[in-house]
């Protein structure tokens, strides 16, 4: 919509042709002044220069939809409304249907708490047929850390969906339909991004899995920096989750919490302030930065607490916050109860990195 | 007044210098035929000149006007019963309205902002369901529009605060009538929704289109009294490398809105991210885009944790006094932090404020 061409938008040849004469081709370029501005550059009268931004911005303006159409819309042509069951009962259920299309869904959490071991079932489960409650189709898992293990996938899969995996062939098919990418360098990781793009508009690709995001970028973002080194793979991977409506999982590390995180306003007095980060006996925070946490939309926080592991919705706008004790088995990841613990406070967003013990308990 | 700071064409501005017409009240009392002559362009060129001289003529007209003594100025007491008779949105909670006097007022442009998880959004959503609350539960019975440009409007949730709306708009019903005969309340929460215009928008030269065209939209479709943005930062926060651009953008993108807010009456609803600042010694949190956008909106609330709850303050109002008050998002939306109970009387309180002020108007 911004590279629209000024060209084609149909103005009146006098304005378009004066538009062109100044080298101002797109609708970005055009909007990207502002009426004064544009008033100087084109030389025709402010009335004129207010008509045309109006119908440049009418016409490369998306067009809009009631709320009701967009929800239809998502029943009607989206398995389960634009969600991918992840056969955790609980977490499925306050997700209102399992991880959601479009947006980007994070998972962060201390080291060999899970994250992998989650994102292996979820591409093994957006891999099965619709019979058995899959998106059937092809997932693209970018490995960065060189943890992908296929062997372990197929164990995952023998165990909890044995009648599928048994018949002949079956776990060929299945593993055939997960492309694994390992970029090493962080512009092996850009290319990366650009040939998923293509490649999603051809293939019934149905689920991105990126593990992980932190890996490959140097620094956070924090305080001093303005532009934020993971700028413009944020956009582009969000960009992608939405116009191609599929879910995008993506993992982050944890770093330790430095006294320079900020945790209050000017107006806050600090004397008043608990000092609530020292009260979690934890000091981990996500890597990434605060501009990450506001560009991902459902975030999923995997910490270890006195020897019970918690998979934790921290950030969701349709669920309340609710803490799941999980565990890893043969058959990957399981919920020990379906009730979530309601959490209430910033708790929900502490992460928690006492010592765990091994992977398999 | 100079002629130099006429928004004309540059052509002419030259013309006119150069032909010795400095100050603006020099074209007054010319024609336009005059005028033609003089510069040595079309009679219609010089009457478009001349119209826009007038328009910004001001204090040194000679032609009084009718009603006022500078024309399109209004006295503070036409603005101060003007005030009055604006409705205010509720927010659901009992507390922040309190706050607020009354709920977040029409004809302004209001920023909200906080940490990620706060719960902007869903007071984003809350206010675009509460805006359609019809008249005689207190409400603006007006549309919403909801501009996203992150993806976090989940139809699922609008759906869930609809429902609690409608809920609650029953309880009310017979909590007050209750020794009539019940009256359903005839809405569905697909009504709610139906009253949504949803926009996407994915770059910042979208989000610069939609504003321009939302003059055209609102004008349109009457009745939407309340624009939401959700969140105005994303798109300006990276790939920005000419900061002063963005300045610009952002000052043109506020003023935008302020006109809209006061054209149709309508409340802005502008949703901010938080960044960090260093000042005093150490790292603070503040609100995003820098401190030109900071003075761009009328009335700033900003959310955060104190202890274990979530609280708003008003940062900056020109009429609300600085306060925190505590909320709480809850599987119905917004809500009281405190219990259940409140809930009615925060109802009954809109209602009975709606009356008092039928009252006082009729005085």
């Amino acid at each position: 919509m911004a590279n629209k061409l000024i060209s084609e938008m149909g103005l009146p040849k006098s304005i378009a042709n004066i538009f062109a004469a100044r080298n101002i081709h797109t609708a970005k370029d055009a909007l990207s002044l502002t009426e004064f501005e544009l008033t100087e550059l084109l030389d025709v009268g402010l009335a004129e220069v207010t008509t045309a931004v109006s119908s440049i911005s009418e016409i490369s303006c998306p067009p809009y939809q009631t709320a009701l159409s967009l929800l239809e819309q998502r029943m009607h042509n989206e398995y389960l409304a634009g969600h991918l069951p992840t056969r955790l009962k609980g977490l499925d259920a306050a997700l209102c249907g399992g991880i959601p299309f479009g947006v980007i869904t994070e998972l962060v959490g201390p080291a060999g708490i899970g994250k992998t071991q989650f994102c292996l079932k979820l591409s093994l489960l957006a891999s099965l047929p619709s019979s058995h409650g899959g998106l059937d189709g092809h997932v693209i898992y970018v490995d960065t850390e060189s943890k992908f293990s296929s062997r372990r996938m197929i164990e995952i899969g023998v165990n909890s969906f044995p009648e599928i995996f048994q018949i002949e062939g079956m776990a060929q098919q299945m593993a055939g339909r997960i492309l694994v990418l390992q970029p090493t360098t962080p512009t092996e990781f850009s290319e990366c991004l650009q040939k998923i793009k293509d490649s999603l508009l051809q293939h019934h690709m149905k689920l991105l899995v990126i593990d992980s995001m932190a890996a490959l970028v140097s620094g956070d973002g924090q305080g001093q920096c303005r532009q934020h080194p993971l700028g413009w793979h944020m956009t582009f991977i969000k960009s992608l989750a939405e116009f191609s409506r599929i879910p995008v999982v993506v993992t982050n590390q944890v770093r330790s919490h430095s006294g320079d995180d900020p945790f209050h306003y000017s107006f806050q007095d600090s004397r008043q302030n608990l000092d609530f980060p020292t009260t979690f006996d934890s000091h981990l925070v996500a890597a990434l930065g605060i501009p990450w946490a506001h560009a991902v939309s459902i975030r999923l926080v995997l910490e270890s607490k006195s020897g019970q592991r918690f998979i934790k919705l921290a950030k969701s706008s349709m669920s309340p916050p609710v803490a799941f004790t999980f565990a890893i088995s043969a058959s990957g990841i399981s919920l020990l109860h379906d009730d979530g613990i309601e959490m209430t406070g910033p708790e929900i967003n502490g992460i928690c990195g006492q010592g765990n013990s091994g992977l398999f308990d | 007044m100079e002629v130099s700071s006429l928004p004309i064409s540059a052509s002419h501005r030259a013309k006119l210098i150069s032909a010795g017409y400095i100050s603006i009240s020099s074209l007054s009392s010319i024609s336009p035929a005059h005028l033609a002559r003089d510069l040595g362009i079309s009679e219609n060129e010089a009457t478009g000149i001349l119209k826009v001289a007038s328009q910004r003529g001001g204090p040194e007209r000679t032609i009084p006007s009718h009603h006022s003594i500078v024309d399109g100025a209004q006295t503070a007491w036409d603005m101060l019963h003007e005030e009055e008779s604006c409705r205010r949105i509720t927010t659901s909670c009992a507390d922040l309205d309190d706050i607020l006097g009354g709920g977040i007022s029409c004809k302004e442009v209001t920023e909200i902002g906080g940490v990620p998880g706060i719960g902007k959004t869903q007071l984003g959503i809350q206010l675009a369901i509460n805006v359609q609350i019809p008249l005689e539960y207190g409400g603006l019975a007006g549309k919403a529009v909801y501009i996203d440009t992150e993806g976090s409007f989940m139809v699922e949730r609008v759906q869930q605060v609809a429902e609690a709306c409608i809920k609650d708009m029953q309880e009310y019903d017979s909590f007050l009538r209750k020794d009539l005969p019940a009256r359903q309340v005839n809405l569905q929460a697909n009504d709610f929704l139906a009253n949504i215009y949803y926009f996407r928008i994915c770059s910042y030269t979208e989000q610069i289109a939609v504003i321009n065209y939302l003059e055209k939209f609102i004008s349109e479709h009457k009745d939407i009294k309340v624009v939401i943005v959700d969140s105005i930062t994303f798109h300006f926060r990276q790939d920005f490398d000419d900061m002063a651009l963005r300045t610009r953008l952002l000052g043109g993108m506020a003023l935008k809105l302020m006109k809209l807010a006061k054209k149709f009456t309508l409340a802005v609803i502008l949703l901010n991210q938080v960044t960090t600042k260093y000042s005093g010694g150490s790292f603070q949190l503040t609100l995003a885009l820098g401190d030109s956008w900071s003075h761009a909106c009328t009335n700033r609330i900003i959310l955060y944790w104190n202890g274990n709850g979530r609280y708003a303050h008003i940062d900056k109002s020109p009429s609300i006094r600085s306060a925190s008050a505590p909320y709480a998002v809850t599987g119905r939306g917004i809500r009281n932090l405190a219990s259940n109970c409140k809930r009615v009387k925060l109802i009954l309180r809109a209602r009975l404020a709606h009356d008092e002020h039928i009252c006082r108007s009729l005085i």
